[in-house]
């Protein structure tokens, strides 16, 4: 571990007041507006955020593919705008959509990769031996891969990502659409990076995955990094429990707000938001355990029924609506119209 | 999953042994050559539709004007062994046209930046990777038409009229491949450039001395003819096969004076050289 350059000594992954324009005058997208990130050395370091809230554009200026407009990138100790090459020797990079070239083997890609990485010829053909049986990929890797499945194309190019043997691995959403087996043994396969020294950074959508994986976590919303630190402590931090009421299965917005003026007025409530993602079921904030027995017969005097009442602690969650103000996915539905895959696919040509 | 994993998983802390630019160099832009002879062989369409066509004039072209009236044609040569040399030309020319397609395809669909996210040495190989390929392509390609025009009578270069011919075709190729290259980067996208080889092929042919002498046509035609790149490959192709080989020789009578072999190649290599530094500042900035 002492041979790796920066260990222990400050963040290996440094990003301060990124900023990041795309497009000209008015039709300019701002995608970063003054992003800072500090990943520590050999964690497992979860990027949380909705679609659209500046994870990718992250990740791509991480591995050189992007410069920002303004602001310092340093990975492994090194300036990534003055010296893109020697970050990209030691980051591996897991995009989100998997280009392959139909026409080649896993293996042959794999040969490709390593070529391009200058591994000499044996180190290179033992890598990808023992990286076909870690990913289990042996029954298909010499099969072209154009006849792959969504889980055999993310799990090799988490195997490209491996290749050179990293300092820094960074994966973007690397389990969105996944099967249950194809995601298990992705995460696996993190979890021993992570134990054996890689410092692995990964965006995600999902709150379980983030919240299953990683050691510390970042909330992106807008651009911006609005939360940060490990899940427990900022679930910790946010105090009280966790109430989600439904009156009904699926309520409507009216409904929804007049039982939230109702229980509002309750002493103990701090906090009660509106989830329409969930049919409009409101999730509230208490002081205390007794406070959900007085919701109850506060809402049979109004003779209001009750579909369900559930407490918890504090969820990964309950950490998003605090700092955002809305669910994760109340915001995915809210940007789920309104963003256009052909500018973004523009954006990502060279 | 046992026994491998601590050292495969754990980063690469070792300095690995110092190695000349020159090697990794090469090993970057062969494994990009591999990949494409790959692609090729697997799906060897290109290669035969490359061959094909070309024959398919020669064949369809040769008979049409199989009976063009004698003193159409310089020295009383037949109307075949005329529009041999223009044929082989139009063949290296259009797979170099081609060269701009995989990139524009690997630009479009990603996987470019699965090349540039990667420590090349010099992000050149990529480009120059294309090169070899297509000239490789090329000359194959070339020399099956050849053989195939000399099975059907059409004539065989001598010893030095070969190299004549290979260099002329190796020069021309270069210069149409930067070409080529600089569109797919300048394009948006596959469309746009399948559009303009679409456009720019059979015009260039026919504004040629690849199918009449520059005698037979109408002056502002022949104008056209004596300052296209393609009539400047193709007249010292023409003078090999004659057998009239030598460098000094005039070989295009132009309105605008006589051009000797020497110079024809010339005029290739400036425009091969001109073209590269011409799209250089673009390749730069779009693989910078």
């Amino acid at each position: 571990m002492s041979a790796v350059q920066g260990a222990g000594a400050g963040p290996v992954i440094e990003l301060q007041d990124i900023r990041k324009r795309y497009g000209k005058g008015d039709r300019a997208v701002e995608a970063l507006r003054g992003l800072d990130l500090a990943v520590p050395q050999g964690c497992l370091y979860g990027l949380l955020g909705p679609n659209g809230a500046g994870k990718t554009t992250t990740l791509r200026i991480l591995a050189t593919l992007l410069a920002p407009c303004s602001g310092v990138v340093r990975v492994a100790g090194l300036d990534a705008l003055a010296d893109p090459r020697g970050v990209r020797e030691r980051l591996g990079y897991v995009a989100q959509e998997v280009a392959l070239d139909k026409i080649l083997s896993g293996r042959e890609l794999l040969a490709l990769q390593g070529d391009l990485y200058h591994l000499p010829r044996q180190q290179r053909d033992g890598r990808i031996a023992e990286l076909i049986s870690l990913l289990g990929m042996e029954g298909w890797i010499d099969r072209r891969c154009g006849t792959y499945s969504g889980g055999m194309r993310r799990r090799l190019d988490l195997a490209s990502g491996l290749l050179h043997r990293p300092q820094v691995l960074v994966l973007d959403e690397p389990t969105v659409g996944l099967d249950i087996e194809s995601r298990a043994a992705i995460w696996q396969v993190l979890r021993q990076l992570r134990d054996q020294g890689t410092t692995v950074l990964l965006s995600s959508h999902y709150l379980e995955e983030v919240d299953a994986l990683a050691d510390h976590l970042a909330i992106i919303e807008d651009g911006r990094v609005i939360a940060a630190g490990r899940p427990q402590e900022l679930k910790a931090a946010l105090g009280g429990d966790r109430v989600t009421l439904r009156v009904r299965e699926f309520s409507d917005e009216p409904e929804a707000l007049r039982v939230q003026q109702l229980v509002q007025a309750c002493p103990g409530v701090r906090q009660v938001v509106v989830n329409r993602a969930q049919g409009y079921s409101l999730n509230l904030v208490v002081e205390h355990d007794g406070v959900v027995e007085q919701l109850r017969r506060q809402l049979s005097e109004a003779s209001l029924p009750v579909f369900a009442l559930a407490q918890s602690r504090p969820s990964l969650d309950d950490v998003y609506l605090q700092a955002t103000g809305r669910t994760l996915m109340d915001a995915e539905l809210a940007v789920a119209g309104s963003r256009d895959a052909k500018a973004e696919r523009k954006q990502a040509m060279r | 999953m046992t026994s491998a994993v601590p050292s495969l998983l754990s980063p690469d802390g070792s300095q690995s042994p110092p190695r000349s630019a020159a090697a990794d160099l090469a090993q970057e832009t062969l494994a990009l050559c591999r990949r494409l002879f790959l692609q090729l062989l697997r799906r060897p369409s290109t290669l035969v539709a490359g061959v094909l066509q070309p024959l398919i004039w020669l064949v369809l072209f040769g008979a049409l004007f199989a009976n063009a009236p004698a003193g159409l044609l310089p020295d009383g040569l037949s109307y075949g062994r005329f529009l041999g040399a223009g044929v082989i030309v139009f063949t290296a020319f259009s797979a170099a046209l081609n060269a701009g397609l995989p990139v524009m395809f690997d630009r479009e669909f990603g996987f470019l930046n699965r090349l540039l996210v990667a420590p090349l040495r010099s992000r050149s190989s990529i480009v120059l990777a294309s090169v070899l390929y297509i000239t490789a392509l090329s000359l194959v390609q070339s020399l099956a038409i050849m053989a195939t025009a000399a099975a059907l009578g059409y004539g065989w270069p001598g010893g030095g009229g070969l190299l004549l011919v290979l260099v002329t075709l190796l020069l021309l190729v270069f210069a149409v491949t930067g070409l080529s290259l600089g569109l797919a980067f300048a394009l948006p996208g596959h469309i746009e450039l399948i559009a303009v080889i679409f456009v720019a092929n059979l015009p260039l042919l026919f504004a040629s001395t690849a199918l009449a002498p520059l005698t037979f046509m109408p002056p502002w035609l022949g104008w056209l003819a004596a300052l296209n790149p393609l009539t400047f490959a193709i007249e010292p192709i023409r003078a090999a096969y004659a057998g009239q080989f030598s460098l000094s020789a005039v070989v295009l009578q132009a309105p605008y004076g006589d051009v000797t072999a020497s110079g024809c190649l010339g005029v290739l290599a400036v425009l091969a050289v001109g073209l590269f530094l011409l799209i250089r500042p673009l390749l730069d900035r779009k693989l910078s």
